[in-house]
């Protein structure tokens, strides 16, 4: 048995009064690739920034449960800029920070303290590579991060991402900006980063979660609906009737 | 002949009484709004044709370079707009960086509480003060209770305190034009808020922080009522015609505000063209900061970056 990479325990969240994510439980395994699907305001997004604890820059929210990584609790965590480092985020909207695309990429190694110029170089050229953006921009690295085009931007975003060497990638819905050919490749590039991280794919592309998630869960108006393997979903006899209906589209 | 031949595209684009009243319309609409606008930029000229034409006969280089003797019947106002720069920058560097980094803190750190909520109230009446309860407190608490007697300090910390909630509010305003997903994007990839403001929130709002601020100082050097209890003499003879011509700490000062409103009210055999002389010195002064922050607002501009 491998040990959880994050483990979540009776997770609950609410926005004032209102409780959108009602206790719930489940483990993330290391080098797995995790599809989170569900309806807006299932609480997707919120789960997320309860795991890299962004979810304390909203006023109100008041998460309580526990989550592990690597079986740590993270509320305890005393340094949560590490651990922010160790869990990356791809928003659903593309964000270029106001800076050149150099610059955007080596914001967070540079953050966390890191000078030298050739290890910057090497570290943005290999996450540029790898969010399938080098070849486009190589020429312009100088050229300003918010005059790209909107699915360039969302690749710079996964190139800040994974610049500082998340341990966990968590992406929101990343091809809602991005064409289908670029989607493709950048579905075949978390193929491969799966050796190196754990990845959370919240999505509303359900064939996307279909590709590429070993595990998918069904989040719905807070609650687990159905976590199993992939194809027990997306197969013809889900446990859950209401996976079944959603999946294929005939959601009430 | 089918019917649906009829609507050619001379047919569609044709003028009806429908367009036609519609046109009519939208011109008249035009030329009132263009009207009212235009209204704005009669009574500028006007004051400016006006004082200039009067005190043209006063102005000269050695009216700009001497200073005032006879109670300021006779002379310049030399040492009179060195004290209005004394009083205006000494205030500025009390305000501005408590302003600024006031609003830094209510915009990007405070959390909505009890305390940021009366800060802000404080923030709102104190801008709502007229100026002379300012120069009130300012009596009572620099020239009195702080021992400070009459001085350019205590009339520069009046004027402070009086310009303060200004730029907080004008700063908290351009800090908050910066969208929060940006700020979301650092902090995202483990940056501190400081780095955040550092590298992304100070320099996409500088442009609107000094705006704000370089208003306030226009602002400073026009106000007679809050100086004039506080720190500033109707007349004081000094020596030299250089920068240095007053101790801040325990002198007063001439100012331009109260000596126009001096020359123009109570002082006997003046020439008639002198308050006009030193209203257009005010008018230039005021015009200068003002058009500097214009031109340095839009120079900002066009760096910023999205």
């Amino acid at each position: 048995m491998v040990k959880p990479k994050v483990q979540i325990e009776n997770l609950r969240l609410s926005y004032g009064p209102k409780e959108v994510i009602h206790g719930i439980s489940f483990d993330i395994e290391p080098n797995e690739i995790l599809g989170i699907i569900g309806p807006a305001q299932s609480g997707k997004t919120s789960l997320l920034r309860c795991i890299n604890r962004t979810i304390e820059f909203t006023a109100g929210a008041k998460p309580t449960g526990t989550i592990r990584v690597d079986g740590e609790d993270i509320a305890k965590m005393r340094n949560v800029y590490e651990l922010r480092r160790r869990v990356g985020m791809v928003a659903p909207l593309p964000v270029g920070l106001p800076l050149s695309i150099y610059d955007n990429v080596a914001f967070a190694p540079r953050a966390a303290g890191m000078k030298k110029k050739s290890e910057l170089d090497t570290l943005v050229e290999k996450c540029l590579t790898q969010a399938a953006l080098w070849d486009e921009v190589k020429d312009r690295l100088d050229s300003l991060g918010t005059k790209l085009s909107g699915g360039q931007q969302q690749r710079l975003t996964i190139a800040r991402a994974l610049s500082h060497s998340p341990e966990i990638l968590c992406l929101d819905e990343f091809s809602i900006a991005i064409d289908p050919v670029t989607t493709m490749r950048i579905e075949d590039v978390l193929k491969v980063l799966k050796k190196e991280m754990t990845i959370i794919l919240v999505t509303n592309l359900v064939q996307q979660a279909r590709r590429l998630a070993a595990r998918t869960m069904f989040l719905w108006n807070g609650e687990i609906i159905e976590l199993g393997p992939t194809e027990q979903l997306f197969g013809d006899k889900p446990k859950d009737k209401r996976t079944y209906d959603y999946v294929n589209g005939i959601f009430g | 002949m089918s019917a649906h031949t009829d609507i050619t595209p001379q047919a569609t684009f044709a003028e009806t009484p429908f367009t036609r009243k519609k046109r009519t319309q939208e011109l008249i609409a035009k030329c009132f709004f263009g009207g009212m606008a235009a209204l704005m930029v009669i009574p500028l000229i006007y004051i400016i044709v006006h004082v200039v034409a009067q005190g043209w006969q006063s102005l000269s280089w050695d009216f700009l370079t001497t200073n005032p003797r006879l109670g300021g019947a006779k002379g310049g106002i030399w040492s009179v707009i060195v004290g209005t720069l004394y009083i205006v920058t000494f205030s500025l560097c009390v305000s501005a960086p408590i302003g600024v980094l006031a609003a830094v803190y209510l915009n990007e750190y405070a959390k909505e509480s009890w305390f940021t909520r009366i800060v802000n109230l404080a923030v709102v009446n104190l801008a709502g003060v007229p100026s002379i309860v300012h120069g009130l407190f300012g009596l009572g608490a620099f020239v009195y209770a702080a021992g400070m007697g009459k001085s350019i300090l205590a009339a520069s910390l009046t004027l402070a305190i009086m310009t303060l909630p200004v730029i907080i509010a004008s700063t908290k305003e351009a800090l908050a034009a910066v969208p929060r997903q940006f700020r979301e994007a650092c902090w995202n990839v483990g940056a501190t808020r400081w780095q955040t403001i550092r590298r992304i929130v100070l320099p996409n709002s500088i442009s609107g922080i000094l705006t704000g601020v370089i208003l306030q100082v226009s602002r400073a050097a026009g106000e007679t009522a809050p100086v004039m209890i506080t720190g500033v003499a109707v007349f004081k003879a000094v020596e030299g015609t250089g920068l240095f011509l007053y101790d801040p700490f325990r002198e007063q000062c001439m100012a331009l505000s109260m000596h126009l409103y001096f020359i123009a009210t109570q002082a006997s055999n003046v020439a008639p063209s002198l308050p006009f002389a030193i209203a257009t010195v005010m008018i230039v002064l005021v015009l200068a900061v003002n058009a500097t922050a214009i031109a340095f607002r839009s120079w900002l501009r066009s760096r910023k970056k999205w």
